[in-house]
């Protein structure tokens, strides 16, 4: 992998492409630093300080006014809203759906992609032609039914409700696991057909084993999509004990207080709430990276 | 098609009942939630419904109405200003990015980390530029009266609310645009810019007569998805404005969100959905021919 700029000579314009780079990188993570510092911030003491980069009269506060381990006298103190959030629940309600959904989504998608890829049977190009369809569709274009659909079944504020749409599967995933099923050589799968495997076993012993690396990267993709959406469970999920965590920010943003907002208090619930997204691509980042090169969708 | 020769047997229907087993959830899934759904908003569009009482046909009476309201005029108007004050920006920063990791640097964790926002849901994002764009505390003002500019309510103005939230998304998406067309600028051949580079070419020339005319068909690609993406702008304007100041900030899908769910009148709501696929589906088609997405010039 000689590559040629690398070899050249540092030139004023290549320091300038850098700084330019550079700069990027701080806009990119300014923001989030900005977080940081807000939600380790004393609300009283905020006003006064707005200019300071460093967090004015440093608490962990917030952080204990959310998670719900701060005493009354105590958030008063440093001026939150008294507003009850009730973080713990929305944060397992948003583990759990996502979590539901990504091995439903995953597993269903995978199967489809199987019958798409290493099956042979008449009208596979235009059943999966039918499929891709279903990515022109707006979301909001089926929101509507879908809302209905749920309703009907007595479903809304459910958990069932939220992750219904998405468990089957996405468009994407199916698309996603098909292209790389197609590049499995057919060698393998035959002298498995010749050793008597039915298409389950060279399904779950070959086909899922030999692409545990794409299956993990679109699994991480839904889990993080799943985690991420707020349309949907706006709909469907506002009631407090299915509540996941993007609606509850939407709804503790909006009851606070014009007057005297509990900045520190909505920064460090913001900030819980894209903690193990963060985590999650601290981890696995590079895979996720490879997946845009790879698909060059979503 | 070569193994279908190694079967046992020409059997016609090849593996069709099994594949019928391992597409069934699947095709439960795009039956119940893609298909019906899809199907059922263009039916609603021709009635009247309340979600209280079953749909009562009224023809095209919706359509008519979408027409005549200034509302849904005044949407399309306030995304369309949305859509292009994000595009425009995101894609030329995107490229620039794109551009500068292609020429500078293999480094994963740079693309790592401008890949970052786009992770973060659009909710905290808009959030966390909420609280730097407030009017009084936010960091963003601070700065401005450092270099002695007033103060701005940026969520709060109608003049500024919009390109505000397009620029909020602008940083939430531009990384993730970048690395598409990064991925685009691999497919050229590294011997063009060493022929270049030999001949003495500069890094801007090379840019104008290499790059950008053989990026063309993938940038174009990026461009369909982003704008169509961009069209569906709703979380931001949930979370910050809520449409407001006055209208200013009434998008198509929070117009849409506003009538079906706050309203209720549903049939009037699948309408302007069906209004605003039309709009997508041509905008795509447009692009996808003026640009002639599908060919290369690397042949």
């Amino acid at each position: 992998m000689s590559h040629a700029p690398n070899r050249r000579r540092p030139s004023w314009q290549r320091l300038a492409a850098w700084a330019i780079l550079v700069l990027f990188v701080l806009i990119t993570l300014a923001p989030f630093y900005w977080m940081l510092r807000i939600s380790l911030s004393d609300n009283r003491t905020l006003f006064a300080g707005a200019g300071s980069l460093l967090p004015s009269d440093f608490t962990f506060g917030a952080f204990r006014r959310v998670l719900g381990i701060a005493t009354l006298e105590e958030a008063a103190a440093q001026g939150g809203s008294g507003a009850n959030i009730n973080f713990w629940r929305y944060l397992a309600n948003s583990v759990a759906t996502s979590a539901v959904i990504t091995v439903c989504q995953v597993f269903f998608s995978a199967m489809a992609a199987y019958a798409f890829a290493r099956l042979r049977w008449p009208g596979r190009e235009q059943v999966f032609f039918v499929f891709l369809t279903a990515l022109m569709v707006p979301p909001i274009f089926t929101a509507l039914p879908n809302f209905v659909t749920v309703k009907e079944l007595g479903l809304l504020n459910t958990y069932a409700g939220i992750m219904l749409p998405y468990l089957f599967m996405t468009p994407f995933a199916v698309f996603f696991l098909r292209q790389f099923f197609l590049n499995i050589s057919r060698e393998v799968e035959e002298a498995a057909i010749v050793d008597g495997a039915g298409h389950a076993r060279i399904f779950f012993r070959l086909i899922v084993p030999m692409s545990s690396a794409p299956i993990a990267t679109i699994s991480l993709l839904v889990y993080i999509g799943a985690w991420n959406e707020y349309f949907w469970p706006l709909l469907v999920g506002q009631e407090d004990d299915v509540r996941v965590l993007t609606v509850a920010l939407g709804i503790f943003r909006s009851q606070t207080p014009q007057a005297g907002p509990d900045w520190a208090g909505l920064m460090a619930a913001t900030l819980l709430a894209a903690l193990p997204i963060i985590a999650l691509f601290a981890v696995f980042g590079r895979w996720i990276v490879n997946s845009i090169q790879f698909s060059g969708i979503k | 098609m070569k193994t279908s020769t190694l079967r046992p047997l020409g059997r016609r229907a090849g593996d069709l009942p099994v594949a019928m087993v391992f597409l069934l959830p699947a095709a439960v899934g795009f039956a119940v939630f893609y298909l019906w759904p899809t199907l059922r908003t263009m039916y609603l569009s021709f009635t009247e419904y309340s979600l209280l009482a079953p749909p009562e046909w009224i023809g095209v009476e919706n359509y008519q109405k979408v027409f005549g309201d200034r509302l849904f005029w005044n949407s399309l108007q306030v995304t369309v200003e949305y859509v292009v004050i994000n595009i425009g920006i995101q894609t030329v920063v995107a490229l620039g990015m794109a551009v500068l990791m292609h020429r500078l640097t293999r480094s994963g964790l740079i693309r790592g980390v401008l890949l970052l926002p786009y992770l973060v849901a659009n909710v905290v994002v808009a959030l966390i530029w909420y609280t730097m764009l407030d009017a009084q505390l936010g960091i963003v003002n601070q700065a401005l009266e450092w270099i002695g500019v007033d103060p701005v309510a940026f969520f709060g103005e109608t003049s500024t609310a919009i390109p505000t939230i397009a620029l909020v998304n602008v940083w939430r998406h531009v990384g993730y645009t970048a690395l598409l067309i990064f991925a685009g600028l691999q497919a050229i051949p590294k011997t063009f810019y060493e022929a270049a580079q030999t001949d003495g070419a500069s890094e801007i020339r090379m840019f104008w007569r290499i790059t950008l005319p053989l990026l063309r068909p993938a940038l174009a690609l990026v461009l369909v998805l982003t704008i169509i993406g961009s069209f569906q702008i709703f979380d931001t304007v949930a979370v910050t404005t809520k449409g407001g100041p006055v209208n200013a900030t009434r998008v198509i899908y929070y117009y849409i969100y506003e009538q079906a769910f706050q309203r209720f009148n549903f049939g009037y709501a699948a309408a302007v959905c069906v209004a605003l696929f039309a709009i997508l589906a041509t905008l795509a088609l447009m692009q996808l021919k003026l640009l002639r997405a599908g060919e290369t010039d690397l042949d």
